[in-house]
């Protein structure tokens, strides 16, 4: 056990230092949110009320591209190369992998997530969160539904070049419709509907009431709810169909 | 217990749905022995050695790699093994040195960074991101995290593929010092030359199947045939395979005795392995 967490933090570290290491993917990942928050900002500067809700819409971005579009990136890029395959011969836990690969998808949210705090604080008049636990329970919750929801997808998508295509079909309709959502005051039942049985208006939900306007975890058990139905399937669908080799290549 | 061979397989088969990759082989490679698999594209070399290696489950047949069944993908068996897979990559930004020093952080003995980068020859590039790399210096960084866990066994899957021949040369010079480390090495190549240059023993395979195995000079020699050569009086030449050499080269020298003329340009010779691995691997 102590082996797997030893060479687990070595595969954290190189996670690392070769996150930071990769510009294209600091920039996706990291500053892409960021570059919403404070062009959102601008435009929104006169209206405390769309600050209010740009914040907790823009983290709830944050946790799905740092989790989701990074790992489903990432896996297939792996894959394709036949790095999976080298790793999945060396002496290395299968755990001590994915908790590494985890590890450092957690560190790169709760980064994004500070920052967002920070933002929020200091340029668009929003407070520091008036429930921090339930906070980070949403982020952690979030976080293992688009690990695990990044994995399985990684999956369905063929090859590296397709791979902007299919996570971009995916991120780019959710982030949309749930901030649609999030944001009208009376949108189309339909919609809602829709919005509220996928994973990020439910999280944007929780961590406006978490960062914003101070209703905790308790109330939105409902979303709370969806959020883990999610990660159940996220996480059942990305161990069953874990590929560590190209298709062709079997 | 030393004494037990490195690999020691009984009926390997593997079928992928309707299709047989593997159709009952048998495999005994000896501790420090360089075993090479040898045959054409699609014969079955690179699933037979992922068999061995953990990554595929067998269909039927026993398997034993320094004693144990790898398709149980134990942590300990992949401790003393090293793999050159045919295309394995690497991530692309960090340098050599940090691929080896990480992977020989999975090890529990492993070999010294620098030593290792030496034996690449990977020294001048140890501090360049991979993706800066040569496709000949990747290779040779594939040898080297091989290599870093100082593995009992290595398996190289096509390990000089593409390689010009000089590289191939210093290839076959690395692949020699391991063995003369006394390490086990398998080898699948469809290059003849280098099963001929590398390999104490060398099995042939073809449609799943292993055609004939043993050390590279005797399987020529042990064909169960002479090939006897020469040019008629017209011109013509004419070869003649036979069992029995000695009965043939009497009639034909009776013959050409008889009518006062000669066989030019006449010649015995056993086959050379070249000449045993074409006829085998030869679609009917």
């Amino acid at each position: 056990m102590s082996e797997t967490l030893r060479l687990g933090w070595r595969q954290y570290r190189l996670e690392r230092r070769m996150f930071w290491r990769n510009p294209s993917a600091a920039f996706f990942n990291f500053l892409l949110p960021l570059l919403f928050l404070f062009a959102g900002g601008a435009i929104l500067s006169g209206s405390q009320h769309d600050l209010n809700k740009l914040l907790p819409a823009i983290a709830g971005m944050s946790v799905m591209s740092t989790t989701f579009t990074a790992l489903a990136y990432n896996i297939v890029y792996l894959r394709e190369r036949g790095v999976l395959k080298r790793i999945r011969g060396a002496p290395l836990p299968t755990g001590s992998y994915f908790g590494g690969v985890a590890a450092n998808a957690v560190t790169n949210t709760a980064l994004q997530i500070v920052l967002v705090v920070f933002a929020g604080r200091l340029f668009f008049g929003i407070g520091w969160p008036p429930e921090p636990l339930s906070l980070i329970v949403w982020v952690l919750v979030g976080v293992v539904a688009f690990a695990a929801l990044g994995v399985a997808f990684a999956h369905a998508i063929p090859n590296f070049e397709s791979t902007a295509a299919y996570v971009n079909a995916v991120f780019l309709p959710v982030l949309f419709l749930s901030f649609f959502v999030f944001d009208a005051s009376n949108p189309p039942a339909f919609l809602k509907t829709i919005a509220q049985a996928l994973p990020l208006l439910p999280l944007i939900e929780g961590l406006s009431g978490a960062m914003v306007t101070g209703s905790p975890i308790g109330k939105h058990l409902d979303g709370l709810a969806v959020l883990a139905l999610w990660a159940a399937i996220g996480i059942f669908l990305g161990v069953r169909g874990f590929s560590w080799e190209r298709a062709e290549s079997r | 217990m030393s004494d037990a061979p490195a690999i020691e397989v009984r009926g390997l088969s593997k079928r992928y749905g309707e299709y047989e990759a593997v159709r009952g082989i048998d495999i005994t490679v000896a501790r420090g022995e360089v075993f090479g698999l040898l045959g054409p594209n699609g014969a079955g070399k690179t699933t037979t050695v992922e068999i061995l290696e953990g990554y595929r489950a067998r269909t039927a047949g026993s398997v034993a790699v320094l004693g144990q069944d790898p398709a149980r993908r134990g942590l300990e068996l992949r401790r003393r093994i090293g793999i050159v897979l045919q295309s394995g990559g690497i991530y692309p930004h960090i340098t050599p040195r940090e691929a080896l020093e990480y992977w020989a952080g999975l090890y529990p003995r492993p070999r010294q960074v620098g030593e290792v980068l030496e034996l690449a020859g990977l020294s001048e590039q140890a501090d360049t991101r991979t993706r800066r790399l040569s496709g000949g210096q990747l290779r040779r960084l594939d040898f080297a995290i091989a290599l870093v866990g100082d593995p009992e066994l290595i398996f190289l899957d096509e390990p000089t593929t593409g390689f010009d021949p000089e590289a191939r040369r210093a290839a076959w010079d690395t692949i020699r010092s391991l063995r003369d480390l006394g390490k086990t090495i398998v080898l699948t190549t469809h290059y003849l030359e280098e099963a001929q240059e590398l390999a104490d023993r060398v099995a042939i395979v073809k449609d799943g199947r292993i055609l004939a195995d043993g050390p590279p000079r005797e399987l020529g020699a042990g064909a169960p045939h002479y090939r006897i050569a020469y040019r008629t009086p017209e011109g013509e030449a004419v070869q003649l395979d036979t069992d029995d050499p000695t009965t043939v080269l009497h009639e034909l020298t009776g013959e050409a005795l008889a009518r006062g003329g000669r066989l030019d340009e006449l010649s015995v010779a056993r086959p050379t392995l070249e000449e045993v691995y074409l006829e085998l691997t030869a679609d009917e």
